[in-house]
């Protein structure tokens, strides 16, 4: 049995105090004792992003983040970019340009294209692929991807 | 006329060639999709596999006590728990074994209450094993002496293919340049982001329900109930959402019976999910092949001749891998005319993992082979007899009509096209001639373009009794529509085409139909998504489906309007006016008035779509698909000569999709499809070492991510199909097929250089041009 600590972070903007394992990881917390499953496991070793959550404004694998490291930080996933039943932007802006196919990478993708944007609003093309360059995606070739982030970005500007 | 006097009229408009939205893609978007990795059930144990991590052993003892005894711990089951009943293409292969024949075999496996003990537990199961002398390579197994892996087949060959037509001997007589070359394509695997999952759950009957990622969820009760000792008919398959599949779950493989043993021994739903590390090692990969090619064409640039012995390495066990030379051979006999064909192909057991069906079944690697011969062959006519590349191709392009060697009809075949688009777009044969020349130049980055085509079935592929897929579709008292369909949704997007279809033929918005599938106890039979068949097959059905439930509409109707049916249309969720959409009626007021009277007129109508195309027999000579398609890429690559890095900058890619149906599904089949050929050609191999995978993660096993992908300049060619709904073809293998050729044809514009031995990573193409500036 692990020995296990008490937790105080902001998650999606509401306080969570929790106690956890001194073992578990961010994407476990998040996934198995939090019931929060629209962060993915695809790897576990930060090699390909469907993990991906922002932590004071940075993102993250959250694979390899320890959770005790959460202590006082704020974090944001994929279910708290909507607003009520309304898409965040960027989320409507995947669905509307035929970038979602299977899904599973789109939640870390999404969080890591949304940080991007926000980082840099007048973000190019070739600064997209390489800032999606850790989010692995099987399914639709990146090229819908891009565009969904490009619209976004173009409305912007 | 009362009150179905003409206050509106509803112009005729069409969907089809639109960009419809996947209808999952907000809940997808949001994470609010459960996956069945996410899934978890009341009372759910977590099982695990111990894999035997040896390529070729007896089991002498397995002491599971000492697992068994751990606290959460509720069953351990090896091969004696089992049935003898076996899995697999020629049922070579069990859930657990009692001999190791390769590094996945599943020797055990426990259900524990969390995934830390079912982990643990694993890890105190110990195993007496003798390690055996194993066989790595072809050429190992077919030695005299070679050590027998599957006792049934004492000479370790697996499945044999051939097929013969014409005159060889004459055929190479009247050959003035013939080509005679062996390509080995390696070993990739489909990198699912969902790793592989199942979860069992029987009820107090003895019934099954099983969640499970399968594409073929009919034939799988078949194929998994053996293996539990239970009736087919007591297997319900429910196909909750999957993170990608792409062929890797076409037949049952162990860990699915191991879940569903375990869950029948505890009485406790068990789910096994494989973590990143077991997904490589434990998934079906594409059938690597040693494709010994010779091709024959006169000095005219008229082919004659394609003779290929295909060698396999079939692995440890048969799955689908070894069954690819189906399409192999469709490639032989009919990438582009070729009138004398000889083909063999044989596979070998190793001690090697073991192959499953992956996009693009046989053609990925039978295309790279023939693809390069046809450019071979235009760069010696080009230079010997003045013939242009692209005129060469046309001469041996099918036209429509034509049927090859095989009795594939070519009934709408758009090659010629595809090739003249394509060229004309990208400026191919200007670059190709400039860039040649450049080739000797000084200057570290070669510039070359390469242009590679293939043909595949479009509309299914009848390698079962039956090709159909069945449809049930309802209409309610609100015009709101459910469809019941038997073609599963994996990510592909069959749930937005089937809307699209119904709301054209029902006059109602797309979002008003709903689709139900994904569970076997509701829908109709379907064969499962493979053979780029679904919207092809299922499209067919659901439109069929439609077109009897206008009908019966509009029947109705035409008493109410005294008119005729065929005077009749449905539009914009009205009954109107065929001729000038004048309104007659609401369409749910319609739909109210016929339920609601004496005779109740419910829209409640089936439909099983049987495609019009051939059973593949032993022989081989059959039209087993309802449609065939072409693509042609044309890739421009930038090699950097001091690195060996390839660049592909930009595809043109020209393919015959039959008519376009969603647009914009359509150009994410051909972006993703593409992308799984990119890596193919340029960084994925799986490294084996005596049977053992040496790379299994993403750092070491490189798939391609968004800065690899090339610009891409998508042209469908609309040859109206006439079996195909609206006229359109399958589509989703061709763009993995066709590229990977087009690149090796450009890497060799630009360095002189040609790849036998994909995958062209840095390592391979500096060494290559090193040696060549060497020699």
């Amino acid at each position: 049995m692990s020995v296990k600590t008490e937790l105080d972070f902001t998650l999606n903007g509401r306080p969570v105090n929790i106690e956890v394992p001194v073992d578990m990881t961010v994407l476990n917390l998040l996934r198995d004792a939090l019931d929060m499953k629209g962060t993915k496991y695809a790897c576990g070793e930060g090699e390909c992003g469907a993990c991906t959550i922002e932590v004071d404004g940075t993102t993250i694998n959250s694979c390899l983040m320890m959770a005790v490291d959460l202590q006082d930080r704020e974090v944001m996933t994929i279910e708290g970019m909507q607003t009520g039943h309304m898409l965040h932007p960027m989320q409507q802006s995947f669905v509307d340009h035929g970038a979602v196919q299977c899904g599973f990478c789109m939640p870390g993708m999404i969080v890591q294209a949304n940080y991007l944007v926000k980082k840099n609003p007048d973000l190019t093309r070739e600064e997209m692929k390489r800032g999606l360059e850790g989010n692995v995606c099987r399914c639709t070739g990146y090229t819908k991807v891009l565009d969904a982030v490009a619209a976004v970005v173009g409305a912007k500007g | 006329m009362s009150e179905q006097v003409a206050f509106q009229h509803i112009e005729k408009t069409s969907l089809i060639g639109k960009r419809i939205k996947k209808p999952d893609a907000p809940a997808k978007a949001m994470g609010k999709t459960r996956y069945i990795n996410d899934m978890v059930l009341p009372q759910m144990l977590y099982g695990k596999i111990l894999h035997a991590g040896r390529p070729h052993a007896e089991i002498i003892s397995i002491d599971t006590s000492e697992a068994e005894n751990l606290a959460g711990v509720h069953l351990v089951i090896t091969a004696k728990d089992t049935p003898e009943l076996r899995l697999g293409f020629v049922k070579d292969n069990a859930p657990l074994k009692d001999r190791v024949r390769c590094e996945r075999d599943e020797v055990a496996a426990v259900a524990a209450e969390s995934e830390a003990i079912a982990a643990a537990a694993i890890k105190l199961i110990k195993v007496d094993y003798k390690d055996l002398p194993g066989v790595f390579t072809v050429e190992d197994s077919q030695k005299k002496d070679a050590p027998v892996i599957q006792e049934h087949f004492p000479d370790n060959k697996s499945l044999k293919f051939e097929f013969k037509h014409g005159d060889l001997a004459e055929a190479e007589a009247k050959s003035d340049i013939i080509l005679d070359d062996v390509f080995n394509v390696h070993l990739v695997t489909h990198c699912c982001m969902g790793t592989s999952c199942a979860i069992a759950d029987f009820d107090h009957n003895g019934k099954l329900t099983i969640y499970s990622q399968t594409q073929y969820p009919y034939n799988y009760k078949m194929d998994l109930a053996p293996a539990l000792g239970i009736d087919a008919g007591d297997i319900r398959v429910i196909q909750p959402p999957t993170g990608g599949s792409f062929g890797a779950k076409l037949d049952v493989y162990p860990f699915e019976p191991v879940a569903a043993i375990l869950a029948q021994k505890t009485g406790r739903p068990v789910k096994i999910l494989f973590d990143r590390e077991e997904e490589f090692i434990n998934s079906p990969t594409r059938q690597p092949a040693s494709m010994h090619l010779r091709s024959g064409c006169t000095s005219d640039g008229i082919l004659t001749f394609r003779a290929a012995d295909v060698v396999m390495d079939n692995g440890a066990y048969t799955s689908w891998g070894a069954t690819v030379p189906v399409i192999m051979m469709r490639t032989t006999s009919g990438h582009y005319r070729v009138p004398v064909v000889d083909f063999k192909g044989q596979a070998y057991y190793t001690n090697n993992s073991y192959a499953g069906s992956f996009r693009g079944y046989g053609n990925v690697q039978m295309t790279y082979a023939t693809a390069q011969h046809m450019d071979m062959f235009a760069e010696r006519l080009a230079k010997d007899h003045d013939l242009d590349p692209i005129e060469f191709r046309l001469k041996n392009a099918q036209k429509s009509g034509e049927v090859t060697p095989q009795k594939s009809y070519l009934r709408e075949c758009a090659l010629a096209e595809c090739l003249t688009t394509a060229a004309e777009a990208s400026d191919y044969v200007a670059k190709l001639n400039k860039y040649a020349a450049e080739r000797e130049q000084k200057g570290r980055y070669k510039h070359g373009i390469g242009l590679a085509s293939s043909i595949h079935n479009a509309g299914g592929a009848k390698i079962h009794k039956s090709d159909g897929c069945g449809t049930i579709l309802k209409m309610d008292d609100y015009a709101r529509v459910t469809v019941i369909t038997g073609a599963s949704e994996i990510g592909q997007g069959i749930d937005a085409v089937i809307g699209q279809i119904v709301a054209e033929e029902l006059g109602v918005p797309p979002e008003h139909v709903t689709l139900v599938n994904n569970d076997s106890d509701l829908g109709p039979w379907d064969v499962g998504v493979h053979a780029s068949r679904t919207t092809f097959i299922a499209g067919n059905g659901a439109r069929r489906a439609a077109i009897k439930a206008k009908k019966q509409i509009l029947a109705a109707a035409s008493k109410q309007a005294n008119v005729t049916a065929e005077e009749l249309d449905l539009r914009g969720g009205y009954v109107v006016q065929d001729k000038d959409g004048a309104v007659v009626t609401r369409l749910d007021k319609m739909l109210r008035q016929m339920h609601f009277q004496p005779e109740p007129d419910v829209v409640m109508v089936s439909d099983y779509y049987e495609p019009n195309s051939e059973p593949e027999g032993r022989d081989h000579i059959s039209d087993h698909s309802a449609a065939y398609s072409h693509a042609v890429h044309i890739a421009e690559v930038v090699v950097d000569t001091l690195t060996g890095e390839v660049k592909v900058e930009k595809v043109t890619m020209a393919q015959d999709v039959g008519r376009v149906i969603n647009r914009m599904g359509l150009e994410a089949q051909m972006e993703g499809g593409l992308a799984f050929g990119l890596g193919f050609a340029l960084s994925e191999e799986m490294i084996f070492e005596e049977g053992r995978l040496k790379n299994p993660n993403f750092r070491d096993y490189k798939v391609p991510t968004a800065p690899e992908m090339p610009d891409l300049d998508i042209h469908f060619i609309e040859s109206d199909c006439e079996e195909g709904p609206y006229g359109a073809k399958g589509i989703a293998e061709l763009p993995t097929i066709v590229i990977a050729p087009a690149i090796a044809n450009a890497v060799y514009n630009a360095t002189g250089i040609r790849f036998f031995n994909p995958p062209m990573t840095p390592e391979k193409v500096a060494r290559a041009i090193w040696e060549k500036k060497n020699s």
